[in-house]
């Protein structure tokens, strides 16, 4: 369980973002975070709340919104979501997945104003 | 009252990922190749570490950071190969992270190390998220455990290099299904190199030896293309 830690990291980084903007008054944290990022939504939904106790942040919301996993295809030349997380391959011709394209980011997107 | 929203685009990774693309390129000057090895607990890491630092110990300079969340023991055995290795105590964290390896660098000339291992905290989920600089990840993966371990942890599997089929020698008893194993990792990771090891007997570890090799004399002939 390492969500605390990236509860942490993604608290400073949202402090880092409202210092730069004079100081926001924040409601909500809205995060992109890939089903390939090896965090997992539940657990750091609970770490948020315990990670912003006695900080500027206490009481806001964390929004998260799942980002799939999509691969390039070689063979298609398309962007494509594989079946599965453990079967990385085209979901049309086959060919496994030797590139990522989108899915193991963790990224905070916006930030919602009270 | 509509909504007040502020884009922003900050990957909360980004201090890890600064720090390790720092680590990544002092590697890269020091021309020191640097391997990460994450697997499950007791999955043979850190004998097949031994071996690995004893076979390439004869003509290479080698290092080793082990992380553990407690106790000396993994250094200390490691210490038989070569003394340069230094036990990372995580506390309570179950991974390591890029500034846990700077810090443990300050004491080390990296130009005077052909290659650094990397041995992680026996973990398949956490350290998956987290760069440590390293030019190659290994997961390891033992016999014993069962061929679908990369199916259940695809997340580590896909961001790793190079997968190290561990206590080979116990595959029968076991009734490890290798053919299954393969075709498992190179579902969650198409076009993986696998190496098949026993750490026990030795068996496999020539291969892994030669790869290394190849590995560092590719970067460092790379590093001096790039400067020359």
């Amino acid at each position: 369980m390492h969500e605390l830690s990236i509860a942490i990291s993604m608290i400073d980084q949202v402090l880092e973002e409202s210092a730069s903007r004079g100081g926001l008054d924040i409601e909500a944290v809205h995060l992109k975070l890939g089903i390939f990022s090896g965090v997992d939504k539940e657990a750091l939904l609970f770490a948020y709340g315990m990670a912003c106790e006695g900080s500027p942040l206490q009481g806001s919301r964390l929004v998260i919104e799942s980002i799939p996993l999509v691969i390039y295809c070689e063979a298609c030349q398309k962007e494509r979501i594989p079946p599965s997380v453990y079967e990385i391959s085209c979901p049309d011709c086959g060919t496994p997945g030797q590139k990522i394209v989108s899915g193991r980011e963790i990224e905070v997107a916006a930030l919602e104003l009270a | 009252m509509s909504t007040r929203m502020v884009e922003v685009r900050a990957r909360v990774m980004k201090q890890n990922d600064l720090l390790a693309r720092g680590l990544r390129e002092r590697f890269r000057q020091a021309g020191t190749c640097v391997v990460g090895l994450v697997s499950s607990p007791g999955s043979g890491k850190t004998a097949f570490l031994e071996k690995l630092l004893a076979g390439l110990a004869h003509d290479c300079r080698v290092a080793a950071l082990v992380g553990d969340l407690a106790t000396e023991n993994d250094a200390a055995r490691l210490r038989r190969s070569t003394p340069n290795v230094q036990q990372i105590n995580t506390g309570t964290v179950c991974h390591l992270d890029a500034q846990m390896v700077e810090k443990a660098l300050e004491s080390w000339q990296l130009d005077r190390i052909d290659f650094l291992f990397i041995e992680n905290v026996g973990n398949l989920v956490c350290p998956s998220s987290y760069d440590l600089g390293e030019e190659l990840r290994f997961v390891l993966l033992s016999a014993t455990e069962g061929e679908d371990k990369p199916l259940k942890y695809p997340t580590i599997f896909n961001s790793s290099d190079v997968a190290i089929l561990t206590k080979m020698d116990l595959a029968e008893a076991a009734e490890f299904d290798l053919a299954a194993a393969r075709r498992n990792i190179e579902s969650v990771r198409p076009g993986m190199k696998v190496f098949e090891v026993s750490s026990k007997t030795g068996m496999g570890m020539q291969a892994v030896f030669d790869m290394l090799h190849a590995q560092l004399s590719r970067s460092r002939h790379s590093q001096t293309a790039v400067i020359g």
